[in-house]
């Protein structure tokens, strides 16, 4: 039933089908913005892996009382906090900190969610139903509560902080992949898999999974986004790690009071928590338009 | 809301030119490139009468029919041409005027009635909407009006299906229903853009018989646009042919019919299956593809199709020339009939030849 | 009619786990959870019995949740911990607070967004579209509490209109200082949620103006407001509307860093609270509210869907 007018018109169309304004006229091609972030979140990343090394990253733990509460310079780029601790050095550390947990919550909620989501949307019935019902109450638990009780019974380290992340991630990406996964289960060449006599296994681990990797490959970077803002939000309530270092959240908290006269302390995290989440976010945001594009078309 | 009818286009004669089309070209700015979707079509029809616009898909023939009625965005599209309406050029006006002429003068029926009736409206809702924003009606009268209009389109029931949602209708009687809010408020031109290509057969003759029986009671004037020869075959005044953007014949139904001149032509007329054939036989076809309407090819644009294109087909565009039968247009150096004509390429007239190459 | 009836059957389900996970996970904790329900500060153990007998802590953890459940039918939620009143009490005060900043923080988000959205989608891939597009990333990118630091700096300290730290005053008592306090707070939670709605209605508005209906409602001559608002705007309500129900929950955690962050009383900072302070049942009342909230608007959300597509509606009907 393919009008007539859209095959004529579909040039008109194609202009105005974007999720997101695109230049008519122009094949979409990754954006400015696109490859800022892609520079950003590599560059943060090296630099925090390699922070020990790099010169112009200090001592997080040096704290210096002459240097206190600096705004800031071309010493101290982001000021100092009332110990006199470099504020950007610190920022490095948190971003190792920030980043790793939210890394590893997300690949361990993938794995989670993803197979459970993979095998519900395969096989439906029974596990499909349970699954749904399961993941109904999971979302209907406050996220935070579960996190923030995870939190205050068995401590904020590291472990503690991913272990609640990655159970909070679990239930929307189940949703996720479950719902991709029903896509091209119904597909024809899953059937044609099958008719050839291809084990579930195989068909899953072959024919369904490599569809599914990429939605869910961008899927997790925003669900990274996601992560990263809630655990800046656990540690506004005192709830993450502070040891060895912060993370952006905390030194956000810690600078809140001073935030009239010493507004950089708990500014200046802001901003590269910011840019940090907007990178995801906008690289999370193009995957998904490509992948989705080639999906329209199949 | 209440809205007097705008008298823009002033008292109709009974007879007399009504619709002018001079030279439109419609042009798309596309990523590839401009798409030249109708590209240089003139036309006229009087009131009362038929046209039917026929082509493949791809050919432009929808564009043609919504870039008359102005209907297209202005954005990243070209328009270029005179369209002539009751005496009035309309080729420049903005929306906010045309509005004023839309549903009251011009009015189209469109080809799927599942997507172009809004799901979440009541049929009533629908039809009432046309009479109470143009002609003020007030609420119990468009009601009133509403369900006669129904009536008079073949719907049983009417004052119920006012209340009814498009899903609960058969197709058949969907299209019914955008019809009659086509012809609400009595519109002196009817677009009718592919309005049987989504149903049933046997509906198809009921909506073009409906159609038909409308037009007459009304001396609306209707442009008929479709793939299939077979519709326009019995039911219209004139037809023009339409390909890769221009017309390429154009000429009074039995005159185009006996006395064809452009081979597309020919090959539309063969390709339409005839209950008479005996069963089995192979359908005719027109072999390969439309033609990319962004670079259309150079010369006459069905030459890379027309089994009997010569050299000069591929380099010189053919002008529309009249044949000896007035209001009789075609484009074609070597048109059906004439001694020059020459069979230059077997393989596509004959599909056993094709398919015994392949 | 079958539908509806195993979407409650659904709902009565979650519930009940719900309230069951709560009570199970706060068992887990080491210690006598007689002791931490009194918070520490009895000591008699007639006392402390007569309040196991009262929860039945005794008893294994279903036997636990179903007394629970028979409490709570009864209006007996218990006393709290930390803050030594009723339970009850607590939640009658605390709740207006946290259900203000929520419904406003919607209504303004809605209100900013439906516009906006409307109008990119009209004019898409012109500038408005374009530029609203990219400053709604940025809004969406920004967590409530950035914005919340910001606005304090630039509203609170800077300018001085604004309250940064402001006393919740109910708006039977003093309606104007009411909406000032509440501004900063609901503006914060509001500013990320006007750019994903705008987003959401903005695309499916974009896919709904491709249809038929919407040239043919062109064809009939009417204006444009008429066919965006009246035509196109219904269909195209549905991410929006899934959207701000997955917000209301999500709210009801995300309100906790702003209610921390303001110092406002309300049922998130409760909760932080009593976990703190290990007030188990305040924790249980907590829990199941924010619980029964959530199915309650996912319930609504449904019933809206029915209400929007009337294809819906019938298909249910009939099922």
């Amino acid at each position: 039933m393919t009008s007539t007018v859209i095959a004529e018109t579909v040039p008109l169309l194609a202009a105005t089908l974007a999720d997101e304004p695109g230049e008519a006229g122009r094949r979409r091609r990754p954006s400015v913005a696109m490859w800022l972030s892609v520079a950003w979140i590599i560059g943060l990343t090296l630099v925090a892996v390699f922070a020990d090394a790099l010169p112009f990253v200090h001592d997080p733990k040096r704290t210096n009382l002459v240097h206190a509460h600096k705004s800031p310079s071309s010493t101290f780029w982001f000021g100092t906090d009332k110990l006199g601790r470099d504020i950007f050095t610190r920022a490095v550390y948190g971003a190792r900190t920030s980043l790793m947990i939210a890394g590893l919550s997300i690949v361990i909620g993938l794995a989670i969610g993803g197979t459970i989501g993979l095998l519900a949307g395969y096989f439906r019935k029974k596990i499909d139903y349970v699954t749904s019902l399961a993941v109904d109450v999971m979302l209907a638990f406050p996220a935070l509560i579960l996190a923030l009780a995870i939190t205050s019974t068995l401590g904020h380290g590291v472990k503690q902080v991913v272990l609640a992340l990655s159970v909070l991630s679990i239930a929307p990406l189940i949703r996720v992949v479950r719902a991709q996964t029903l896509v091209y289960a119904q597909r024809e060449f899953v059937l044609a898999a099958k008719g050839l006599g291809a084990k579930d296994a195989r068909v899953l681990f072959r024919e369904i999974l490599p569809n599914v990797v990429p939605s869910m490959l961008t899927f997790a970077l925003t669900g990274l986004a996601i992560l990263i803002v809630a655990e800046g939000g656990l540690a506004f309530l005192g709830q993450s790690v502070t040891v060895p270092t912060p993370t952006w959240g905390f030194m956000i908290v810690e600078g809140y009071p001073d935030l009239e006269r010493y507004w950089w302390i708990s500014i200046m995290p802001c901003m590269v928590l910011f840019l940090t989440v907007l990178s995801f976010n906008l690289v999370g945001d193009q995957l998904s338009k490509r992948f989705d594009i080639k999906e329209s078309l199949a | 809301m209440r809205r007097r009818r705008r008298k823009l286009i002033g008292d109709r004669p009974q007879d007399g030119v009504l619709l002018e089309v001079r030279d439109l070209k419609t042009h798309f700015r596309t990523g590839r490139g401009l798409v030249r979707a109708v590209d240089g079509v003139s036309l006229s029809l009087e009131r009362g009468k038929t046209l039917g616009i026929v082509g493949e898909s791809g050919c432009g023939k929808s564009v043609l029919s919504r870039s008359i009625m102005g209907l297209l965005p202005r954005f990243n599209v070209v328009r270029k041409g005179k369209v002539v309406f009751a005496g009035r050029d309309i080729s420049g006006l903005p929306a906010s005027e045309m509005r004023h002429i839309w549903g009251t003068e011009m009015a189209m029926v469109f080809q799927d009635p599942m997507t172009s009736l809004n799901p979440v409206m009541k049929i009533g809702a629908q039809i009432e909407e046309s009479l109470r924003y143009h002609l003020g009606m007030p609420r119990d009268d468009a009601v009133e009006t509403a369900e006669v209009l129904l009536r008079s389109v073949g719907i049983p029931e009417p004052r119920r299906r006012l209340e009814e949602y498009p899903h609960q209708l058969s197709g058949g009687m969907r299209q019914r229903v955008t019809i009659a809010i086509a012809l609400a408020c009595g519109p002196a031109l009817l677009f009718a853009d592919e309005p049987t290509t989504a149903l049933d057969v046997t509906v198809q003759a009921q909506i073009l018989d409906l159609l038909a029986d409308q037009q007459r009671d009304r001396n609306m004037a209707m442009i008929l646009v479709t793939h299939d020869l077979g519709v326009v075959a019995g039911r219209t005044d004139h037809i023009a042919v339409m390909y890769a953007g221009k017309i390429v014949e154009s000429a009074p139904t039995s005159v185009l019919f006996s006395e064809l001149k452009m081979p597309y032509t020919e090959a539309l007329v063969k390709s339409i299956p005839r209950l008479t054939n005996r069963s089995h036989t192979r359908l005719e076809i027109i072999g390969g593809r439309p033609p990319d309407l962004v670079s259309p090819p150079s010369g006459c644009r069905f030459s890379p199709r027309c089994p009997y294109a010569q050299d000069r087909c591929r380099t010189e565009e053919p002008p529309l020339q009249e044949a000896p039968t007035p209001g009789h247009l075609y484009a074609c150096w070597y048109p059906v009939g004439s001694p020059d004509q020459k069979l230059t390429r077997p393989e596509l007239v004959d599909p056993a030849i094709a398919a015994g190459g392949s | 009619m079958r539908y509806f009836r195993q979407k409650l059957v659904q709902v009565v389900i979650v519930l009940m786990a719900t309230t069951f996970l709560s009570i199970f996970l706060m068992r887990q904790l080491k210690g006598d959870p007689a002791i931490a329900i009194t918070g520490g500060l009895v000591n008699d153990p007639v006392a402390l019995e007569h309040v196991r007998h009262e929860w039945s802590l005794d008893r294994p953890v279903p036997i636990q949740w179903l007394r629970w459940l028979e409490n709570t039918a009864k209006g007996n939620l218990g006393q709290s911990s930390a803050f030594n009143v009723p339970v009850s009490t607590l939640i009658k005060e605390r709740l207006p607070v946290t259900l203000y900043l929520m419904v406003y923080a919607q209504i303004l988000s809605l209100l900013i967004a439906i516009p906006m959205g409307v109008y990119a989608a009209y004019r898409s891939n012109r500038t408005f579209d374009r530029v609203s597009n990219t400053v709604a990333f940025g809004l969406l990118s920004l967590p409530s509490f950035v914005v919340a630091i910001f606005l304090v700096l630039v509203f609170s300290l800077h300018y001085h209109l604004f309250p940064a730290a402001p006393k919740y005053v109910s708006p039977f008592d003093n309606p104007v200082l009411h909406f000032k306090n509440l501004f900063l707070p609901v503006v914060s939670i509001a500013l990320a949620q006007v750019a994903v709605y705008m987003r959401l209605l903005r695309a499916d508005m974009v896919a709904t103006l491709q249809n038929d209906f919407v040239t043919m409602a062109r064809a009939k001559g009417m204006s444009t407001a008429r066919i965006l608002f009246r035509h196109a705007f219904r269909p195209s309500t549905f991410s929006l509307i899934t959207a701000a129900a997955v917000n209301v929950g999500a709210l009801i955690g995300g309100a906790v860093i702003i209610e921390q962050l303001f110092g406002l009383p309300g049922m998130g900072n409760l909760t932080v609270e009593a976990i703190a302070r290990r007030d188990f049942l305040v924790v249980q009342a907590c829990v199941a509210l924010f619980a029964v909230g959530f199915v309650l608007v996912n319930f609504l959300v449904d019933i809206a869907y029915a209400f929007i597509d009337p294809r819906i509606r019938h298909a249910r009907a009939l099922a």
